[in-house]
């Protein structure tokens, strides 16, 4: 047995050799004083966070809150605050994958006749990594899993999701891999590899300091969260929908948050196995994606897409249900289509899995392959046409209210068509051969990600806003956001597919030509004016939650929405519904309306919820602690922390006592409360 | 009538849902999620399997009549889960016990098999890191070892908990829970034993 650990720890420590710290090598693996940062910026950078966030916590600590944020939130199991904090989530990685963008904009607007711009070639190649990275994992991924959280349950008359302790744990190790990747600012450095880390440059032989590393165990540790996260949307979603409510009921938000969550139970894993495996090439030396000893990068190009391609339909297919949801109750009218919005976004997700190959129709595949996997993508554009004709046919003869969700949604349709054109372009595999790696790709993804997702997004949180917080946000800065974004992006963007189709790639920090330079700065006053467009945003929360009392809700449902969520008070009590609904109708709480359905007003009886549990937060920090050991190949704490996971989770499974009953007095008291503010709202 | 509407749009009378009444189907997608992991170590083998780099083969290195005694070691864990299962369906807990030491005896002799095999290997120079085909081998047989371990640690787990608290319902689940768990790592391993070692030694 010996033997064979030191057989295998020489062959570790062949690959892996590295000039050793100088001091006490053995505590702290490969982690020198060399990682601490040195670049200006980043020194900059590192103590302005420190500051900041010295602030927060000496603020927390003074206004004692500690205590209060530990109880009722980090160690919550409502999936109405897990769903919070994965927005609030998303909103600060947002702020930093932001930041990474206006200062790619700045430098390559710089970078011309000689021009060498501000950033070293090593911290541009981080900052497009790391913004890709950021923008897709840290940001789209916790504002759509915090959507689908939230609304979900609401929507099909839960109380909670199926499985309440493992939504608080996914959450923290989506916390965890976002830690990791905001570590790597300040101790080491990030991936110099784009946002996917193609072999052979994220091979060891070519990147052989811990960005690489970073990368692979920052997503693992976030992976898994979005992976269980997945798992249980979906017992969700099949086990606890009111009683009535058969699949072709649901919501069509929450018909394509199942098709999501499908989608990332059936892919994620496939990232799980490539980046183990990236991360076994790294720290042990095996030769699954090395140029020598038989490896394969190729494999690597198709394993990473064939996870990456559904990832976008897993980003986007949530907020086609946004829309869906916000077109129907700003037009007051049924959504047109139902059923044919519910196919299209099935066949959407099974379409997702058969066009991977398009990211690299210029990897020597052949004609037929790249015939075949040019027309299932072409294919797509039925089922999401489809859904545009449904949203079109919904408005027409509709009484339309611009309401901010509304004007965020008609921006999407005319956005996003643009960029699902231009992506239909890319399709066609003779025309990749000219625009394949140019700035027309990127002018294109960002046109159906930002159209799509982020627009999306801002819908949902205008949209739903109230029914969290129990108020309206604030119009005037809305509408500035909204105009700030809208044509932010189209004068950061348009000169990208222009860019693109002069053949310029992405990925340069400096430029020869200097007749490109104007394309450039227009971008780069876009980017510019989506940042004044992200102030306003901020300033809009500010300003809504400072005047919270002239913007209240008392109704719970300020829209005139037609799904149930609308029909608890805002914010919901923690039990969500005191007696579940039976549906009757697609739009159950419509239905309802129109029926002049009155509230129960006792008999209210115990509710059985889960208790909240501190144990999610600590295995997930565990979990935090092994990755960075193993980017730091700080082995001893690598062995202990992993054992204190195991230990953690088999001493979690001892505990029997996971629920408590709320008391029918407790609720009879909520509820009396609610019907005196509903009798007020109404007078 | 407005009451008649009450009842017909709220449940008034429901009960709670039992506890862990999603259990099973969460358990299940869970173990599908951990099947593609294993489609994609079968996938990476199936594309690197051939990969020697000039250095040693299936053929060279495989024991075949040693990965029988060892596939015969889980197929016979598998039983004894089986027996197992009977038990606990028929309330009798030391007979569960019993058996679940048996399936754990079954499962530490496989995975020690296991370890003997990759320690032969790793000496005669055949590690992980001498070809591409090896680096596959060595992860998909190692991550389905690393499976059956963790099973063998759930095992014990279980034993405790049954000694403990007996067949109560949530005892009950869980049992169930690594049943789907071991047996699924059984059907792995066929897959493994046949594309694998089977197949090849046909290469």
């Amino acid at each position: 047995m010996l033997n064979i650990l030191s057989a295998a720890a020489n062959a570790v420590s062949a690959v892996t050799e590295r000039p050793a710290a100088p001091w006490n090598p053995a505590l702290l693996g490969r982690l020198g004083p060399d990682a601490i940062p040195h670049e200006p910026i980043v020194i900059a950078t590192f103590a302005a966070v420190m500051l900041g966030g010295i602030a927060v916590v000496g603020a927390l600590t003074y206004f004692k809150l500690w205590t209060y944020l530990w109880k009722e939130w980090f160690t919550s199991v409502d999936h109405k605050k897990i769903g919070i904090m994965y927005m609030v989530l998303g909103l600060i990685m947002f702020l930093r994958g932001f930041a990474d963008a206006v200062m790619m904009r700045g430098q390559q607007a710089m970078a011309f006749n000689g021009n060498q711009g501000y950033l070293t070639s090593q911290h541009f190649d981080q900052v497009f990594t790391a913004h890709g990275v950021i923008m897709i994992f840290f940001v789209a991924m916790p504002f759509v899993t915090g959507l689908m959280n939230y609304v979900v349950p609401l929507q099909i008359g839960a109380r909670d999701v199926s499985f309440p302790f493992l939504n608080n744990f996914s959450f923290w190790m989506t916390v965890g891999g976002a830690v990791l990747c905001m570590a790597s600012l300040f101790i080491g450095e990030f991936a110099r590899t784009g946002w996917l880390a193609y072999p052979p440059l994220s091979e060891l032989a070519y990147s052989p300091d811990a960005g690489v590393d970073y990368y692979v165990w920052c997503l693992q540790v976030a992976g898994i969260g979005t992976t269980l996260s997945g798992v249980n949307l979906i017992a969700t979603i099949v086990k606890l929908r009111a009683p009535g409510m058969g699949l072709m009921q649901m919501p069509v938000f929450t018909w394509t948050a199942l098709v999501t969550n499908v989608l990332i139970v059936a892919t994620f894993p496939v990232l799980t196995v490539v980046l183990a495996l990236l991360g076994l090439d790294r720290t042990i030396g095996t030769d699954f994606f090395t140029n020598d000893l038989g490896g394969s990068p190729m494999l690597y190009v198709n394993l990473i897409w064939i996870w990456g391609h559904p990832e976008v339909y897993i980003l986007v297919l949530p907020i086609f249900g946004v829309f869906s949801e916000i077109t129907a109750t700003f037009c007051s009218k049924r959504l047109f289509g139902y059923t044919s919005m519910v196919y299209a976004t099935v066949v959407i997700g099974i379409l997702s899995y058969v066009v991977w190959l398009h990211h690299f129709f210029t990897m020597g595949s052949g004609a037929s392959v790249n015939s075949f996997f040019g027309i299932t993508t072409m294919v797509i554009s039925i089922p999401t046409g489809a859904k545009m004709f449904n949203w079109l046919f919904t408005m027409y003869r509709g009484r339309i209210r611009y309401e901010l969700p509304m004007m965020w949604t008609v921006a999407f349709m005319l956005t996003f068509v643009i960029g699902g054109m231009t992506g239909v372009m890319l399709a066609v595999p003779p025309a990749d051969f000219v625009l394949h790696n140019s700035l027309f790709l990127i002018a294109h993804f960002h046109n159906v990600i930002i159209g799509g997702v982020v627009f999306g997004v801002f819908a949902a949180i205008n949209y739903w806003w109230p029914k969290a917080f129990g108020f309206k946000l604030n119009r005037f800065w809305g509408v500035v956001q909204f105009w700030c974004w809208v044509v932010g992006f189209w004068i950061a963007f348009t000169p990208l597919y222009i860019l693109g189709l002069f053949g310029i790639t992405r990925r340069m920090r400096v430029f020869d030509d200097p007749s490109l330079q104007i394309y450039y700065i227009v971008a780069a006053v876009g980017a510019l004016l989506i940042a004044a467009g992200t102030a306003a945003m901020l300033i809009q929360f500010g300003v809504s939650i400072w005047k919270r009392e002239e913007l209240r809700d008392e109704t719970g449902d300020p829209w005139g929405g037609r799904t149930l969520e609308w029909s608890t008070s805002s914010p919901p009590p923690e039990y969500n519904f005191a007696f579940t609904p039976v549906i009757h109708d697609i739009d159950a709480w419509e239905d309802m309306k129109q029926a002049g359905v009155a509230r129960p007003t006792g008999g209210y009886r115990d509710i059985h919820m889960p208790k909240n549990t501190a144990t999610g937060i600590v295995l997930a920090g565990l979990a935090t602690l092994c990755g960075f050991a193993l980017i730091w190949h700080i082995w001893w704490l690598v062995g202990a922390s992993f054992a204190a996971i195991v230990g953690g989770a088999i001493f979690h499974t001892f505990n029997y006592v996971r629920s408590f009953h709320i008391k029918a007095d407790h609720i009879a008291e909520v509820e009396t409360a609610r019907d005196a503010q509903l009798k007020g709202a109404a007078a | 009538m407005s009451a008649d509407l009450t009842a017909k749009y709220y449940d008034l009378h429901e009960h709670d849902h039992p506890e862990g009444f999603s259990t099973a189907l969460g358990f299940w997608i869970y173990l599908m999620s951990d099947c593609l992991i294993f489609a994609m170590l079968f996938a990476t083998f199936a594309v690197l399997g051939g990969n020697y780099a000039g250095g040693p083969g299936p053929k060279d290195l495989f024991d075949l009549p040693l990965v029988a005694v060892n596939t015969s070691m889980l197929l016979f864990s598998s039983i004894t889960y089986g027996f197992a299962m009977l038990a606990m369906q028929n309330d009798n807990v030391r007979q569960t016990q019993i058996w679940l030491a048996v399936t754990a005896l079954f499962g530490m002799a496989f995975v020690g098999i296991e370890m003997s095999e990759f320690r032969h290997l790793i000496l005669d120079g055949a590690g992980p890191q001498r070809s591409a085909f090896l680096s596959s081998f060595f992860t998909l047989v190692g991550t389905h070892g690393a499976h059956v371990s963790f099973g063998i640690i759930w095992i014990g787990v279980m034993l405790v908990q049954l000694g403990r608290h007996g067949l109560i319902a949530a005892n009950k689940r869980r049992l169930m829970c690594l049943s789907l768990f071991w047996h699924f790592l059984d059907v792995v391993w066929i897959g493994v034993f046949t594309f694998v070692y089977l197949i090849g030694m046909l290469r």
